[in-house]
């Protein structure tokens, strides 16, 4: 077994004036049509954590994969402990102690902790598990977590599952980790506990490569910040300058080196995080736009189903439902949709009865699901742009006439959508699986904000997009505050604050409270998270979805 | 679906629904042009193997000391010459309904293996009541057992689709187990009621031959063939212009989008599965009307094994299958002769099939490395089959 970190372990006092790590030096990567790197330095130094930031399409993944051996450079140097070196497979990027821990999870659900370890592990026949499980207690008690070697990988909270990556990652004896957006499905606390095994890390003399969208992660993680626009570094901030500076400073800095000087996009969202509290607390004595009446639905595998779930939103209101991933959000969404069935209770839409009526007809009548799971189950990546985006109305007028598809108006009004949601694709007619993931989100606001809409329900629904989209999105919930209605799950609490009249929190399949929008919010709904547990918040939910 | 993990995927339909209009105006070239290009890569990718399959059976007879020029001009001979290709007409009538049932359900991306006990189950029913109907008029008679063979390959898969679409049972395997009690049943029906009293053979009463299919004026070829033609057509503008075709689609390359879009994914299984299984019953009486006129006990053409290669080959169009089935009718009933005359067993011709499938395979792997035409794989089967390229593939991934 390797040891734990490899190179010599961080002198604290002068890490600075030590060989990097890493050094990436004039690396340029061009695709045909975009030149993903344009001759991007990166200096990795152990014991810091260096933020990447920068929008979807910036390069930041460009980078990581050549790191990651994925990517051969068409020019530029990588030196390793100051050593050229050519990182020419991910196998040579795990031998040289590079790895990688990806936005989304790469564990295998019904493998235990210790299988999923081993699974990297092809150098011998025969699986050493007594020598993984030593390695990993050593790894645990260098994290300073508690991992149960023999509890399957799908039974774990989010938080817990991204601590084993993180071992993973190390698992063949680390020099550098690479994070990708580790934080996006992270409640506040797992954020928090993530931070403090960073800090660990550091400790041990790991250089940390950290990717994120969120700025005051950036600030208030990084030791070095780079931001990249466009396949150049656009700025970099040192250890000096991030001392020196309030984070507010900061955020209006990397804004600036993020978006250019251009006014529009250098104000949107800062002025938008600003006036996200006031507008809206008038509107929210509209009619009742839709009802959940003490209603049960099953969950399906691991995934909780809802508990005697009562809701009442107000058309003119965006209520917010706050919680953990994996408490029941999917079948909260999906039993207004009509995808999942009730066990008991009601759904009432518009004061009428909906527990029966189809998902179709639900959808006809203005009831409306923007999913989360975008690619598996929003749009047929076959299809084109402009069948996705009439899908919902499938079979029926004007589109369809007598059961026959009616090419010419589908393609007029998917044009005009396209136009007026700014869905960016060559043309209509591009399939849809060919956009990126923040123009299928937007696809997929067309399809179900138009035509009618009064009530939306969202369920993530600015998950893994660059902050110009997010704030689009976003304008686009609160624009449904004209007398239409939302609904707004999601993992992200401060998008919730930004956007909602008031918060519902969801926990186990319960809505244990709902919180006025306003100031303490966040404190109040962060309680309501952790209410009736006296230990720490990721052991409780471990035991429950153990339990379950 | 937890089931699309355990089930093989099947192509991606080549498809007018995806495929666009020429624009008018700019570009209307480069997009006319484009298309142009597609198609000819499919139509490479198509024949290819087909092309390819023949050499090395050439090969393959010369190495067996058989002349392969006197091999395929005899399949040339009792296949087309001489009125001949009427017969390989008349060979491709089941084989042409059955490949246009199966592209119906291949494109929900759901396997009816059941064809043969549909098939049979079908024959049997009309080779049975087909007696009891001498006195009815003939068009009504002929009507009656169509709709009747019809409905009894529909009927057999009843049982599969009702699990798949409340149990999501795989329907591999219980088409096929219907498949071999459909043939039993029908094997008992003919040796049991529909036996011909006056013979010791276990065989079904003769139709009489002024009580089967027409013929086109002119020629020999009973009308079953039109039938088929018809179908195939027909098919082809539902599955690509209408919103069952369109539903079939999306249920075929993405089942939780269907759900997700309101689509009704049980009854649209129900719906398939019965489409798919009388087509099948279709192929049943236009071959035992047209044709045969009686049935035998273990009499099981199989009609639906051979047809699987070219309904893959025709990447799920029902119309671009037709070649298909005429290439493999002549190929077939030219082959009896070159078979004979070649002293070899008709069995050889099953060879070709084989090699058409391999070379399909070939293709397909080479295809991918050079970005020659579309594939006839969904993406995540194509990604298994591609592991040399695996790294380069996940880079340009990555970099998305």
């Amino acid at each position: 077994m390797p040891p734990l970190v490899q190179g010599e372990p961080a002198q604290l006092t002068s890490a600075s004036e030590q060989l990097p790590a890493v050094e990436l030096v004039g690396i340029t990567k061009a695709f045909p049509r975009v030149v993903a790197n344009d001759d991007v330095s990166l200096v990795l130094r152990r014991g810091e954590v260096h933020c990447l930031l920068g929008e979807n399409g910036a390069g930041k993944s460009t980078l990581m994969a050549i790191l990651a051996g994925m990517q051969q450079p068409d020019s530029g140097a990588i030196r390793v402990d100051g050593r050229p070196t050519a990182i020419d497979s991910p196998r040579t990027a795990l031998d040289l102690g590079i790895g990688t821990v990806y936005q989304h999870s790469t564990l295998i659900g019904p493998l235990t902790v210790l299988e999923n370890l081993l699974l990297g592990d092809s150098r011998r026949l025969r699986l050493d598990f007594g020598g993984a499980r030593r390695r990993l207690q050593e790894f645990a008690a260098m994290l300073g977590v508690e991992i149960d070697p023999d509890s399957r990988a799908q039974d774990l909270a989010l938080g817990r599952q991204q601590q084993v990556e993180i071992i993973k990652a190390l698992w063949r004896g680390s020099r550098v980790l690479i994070l990708d957006e580790p934080t996006s499905m992270l409640t506040p606390q797992a954020v928090a506990e993530l931070q403090k095994v960073l800090e660990r890390l550091k400790a041990a003399g790991l250089a940390i490569v950290f990717i994120t969208h969120k700025l005051h992660e950036a600030v208030a993680l990084g030791d070095q910040i780079t931001v990249l626009r466009a396949g150049r570094v656009t700025g970099s901030i040192d250890r000096e300058q991030i001392r020196a500076s309030s984070p507010e400073e900061l955020e209006a800095e990397i804004v600036k080196l993020m978006f250019g000087d251009t006014t529009e996009a250098a104000e949107s969202p800062e002025a938008h995080i600003g006036g996200g509290g006031q507008t809206h607390v008038e509107a929210a004595h509209g009619e009742i736009a839709l009802e959940l009446v003490q209603a049960d639905a099953s969950g399906e595998g691991s995934q909780p189903g809802i508990e005697d779930v009562s809701l009442t939103l107000r058309f003119g209101e965006v209520l917010g439902v706050a919680g953990v991933d994996g408490n029941g959000q999917r079948a909260l969404a999906e039993v207004i949709s009509g995808q999942r069935r009730l066990t008991h209770g009601e759904v009432r839409f518009m004061g009428a009865p909906v527990g029966k009526v189809s998902v179709a007809q639900r959808e006809r009548l203005g009831l409306r699901y923007v999913t989360d799971d975008r690619l598996g189950e929003g749009i047929v990546a076959g299809l084109p742009v402009s069948l996705n985006l009439v899908l919902k109305r499938i079979g029926k007028p004007p589109y369809w006439r007598g059961g026959r598809l009616r090419r010419d108006a589908i393609e007029r009004d998917a044009q005009m959508l396209v136009d007026r949601f700014g869905i960016r694709t060559p043309s209509v007619q591009a399939r849809a699986g060919t956009l990126s993931g923040g123009n299928i989100q937007k696809l997929l606001l067309a399809r179900d904000l138009s035509f009618d809409a009064k009530v939306v329900v969202f369920h993530k629904p600015t998950y893994g997009l660059d902050l110009k989209t997010t704030h689009a999105v976003r304008r686009m919930i609160g624009a449904l505050r004209d007398g239409r209605a939302a609904l707004v799950i999601s993992t992200d609490l401060d998008e919730l604050l930004e956007v909602s009249d008031r918060i519902a929190v969801l926990s186990r399949g319960r809505i244990v409270g709902i919180v006025e929008n306003g100031p303490g919010a966040a404190e109040q709904v962060g309680r309501l998270m952790i209410s009736d547990v006296t230990l720490g918040v990721r052991d409780v939910v471990d035991q429950e979805l153990q339990r379950t | 679906m937890s089931d699309s993990v355990s089930i093989p995927a099947q192509p991606e339909p080549t498809d007018v629904i995806v495929a666009q209009p020429p624009r008018v105006g700019r570009g209307s070239g480069r997009v006319r042009s484009r298309r142009a290009a597609a198609a000819g890569d499919a139509l490479v990718r198509s024949l290819v193997p087909v092309i390819l399959a023949l050499i090395a059976g050439g090969l393959l007879l010369l190495i067996l000391g058989r002349d392969p020029v006197s091999f395929y001009s005899d399949i040339w001979k009792g296949g087309i010459q001489q009125g001949s290709w009427e017969d390989s007409a008349m060979r491709g009538a089941p084989l042409l309904l059955i490949a246009v049932g199966l592209t119906v359900i291949f494109r929900a991306n759901i396997w009816n293996l059941g064809y043969d006990g549909q098939f049979l189950i079908g024959a049997a029913l009309i080779t049975g009541i087909a007696p009891h109907l001498l006195s009815t008029p003939n068009a009504v008679s002929l009507v009656v057992m169509f709709l009747v063979a019809m409905a009894a390959g529909a009927a057999w898969t009843i049982i599969p689709a009702l699990l798949k679409s409340r149990y999501e049972t795989n329907e591999i395997i219980t088409t096929l187990m219907m498949s071999f009690i459909g043939i039993g049943v029908a094997n008992i029906l003919v040796k049991g009621p529909f036996q011909d009293p006056t013979v010791n053979i276990p065989q079904t009463r003769v139709i009489p031959l002024d009580h089967m299919l027409p013929s086109i004026p002119g020629t020999r070829i009973h009308v079953g063939v039109l039938v088929a033609l018809a179908a195939a057509l027909i098919a082809h503008f539902v599955l690509t212009r209408t919103a069952f075709g369109l539903r079939l689609h999306v249920l075929g390359s993405n089942p939780r989008a269907a759900a997700h879009i309101g689509i009704n994914v049980r009854r649209l299984i129900v719906s398939a599965f019965l489409v798919s299984g009388a087509l099948v019953g279709a192929a049943a009486a236009a071959d035992i009307l047209g044709v045969w006129g009686y049935m035998r006990a273990n009499w099981n053409p199989a009609y639906g094994d051979t047809v699987i290669p070219f309904v893959f080959l025709a990447r799920l169009n029902a119309v671009a299958v037709i070649p298909f089935i005429a290439f493999f009718a002549v190929l077939s009933n030219g082959g009896d002769l070159a078979a004979s005359n070649a002293h070899l067993p008709t069995d050889f011709l099953l060879v070709l099939v084989a090699l058409i499938l391999l070379f399909m395979t070939v293709i397909e792997y080479l295809g991918r490395r050079r970005g020659l035409g579309g594939s006839y794989l969904t993406p995540g089967l194509r990604a298994a089959l591609r592991v040399p390229l695996l790294r380069r593939r996940r880079a340009s991934e990555v970099c998305r």
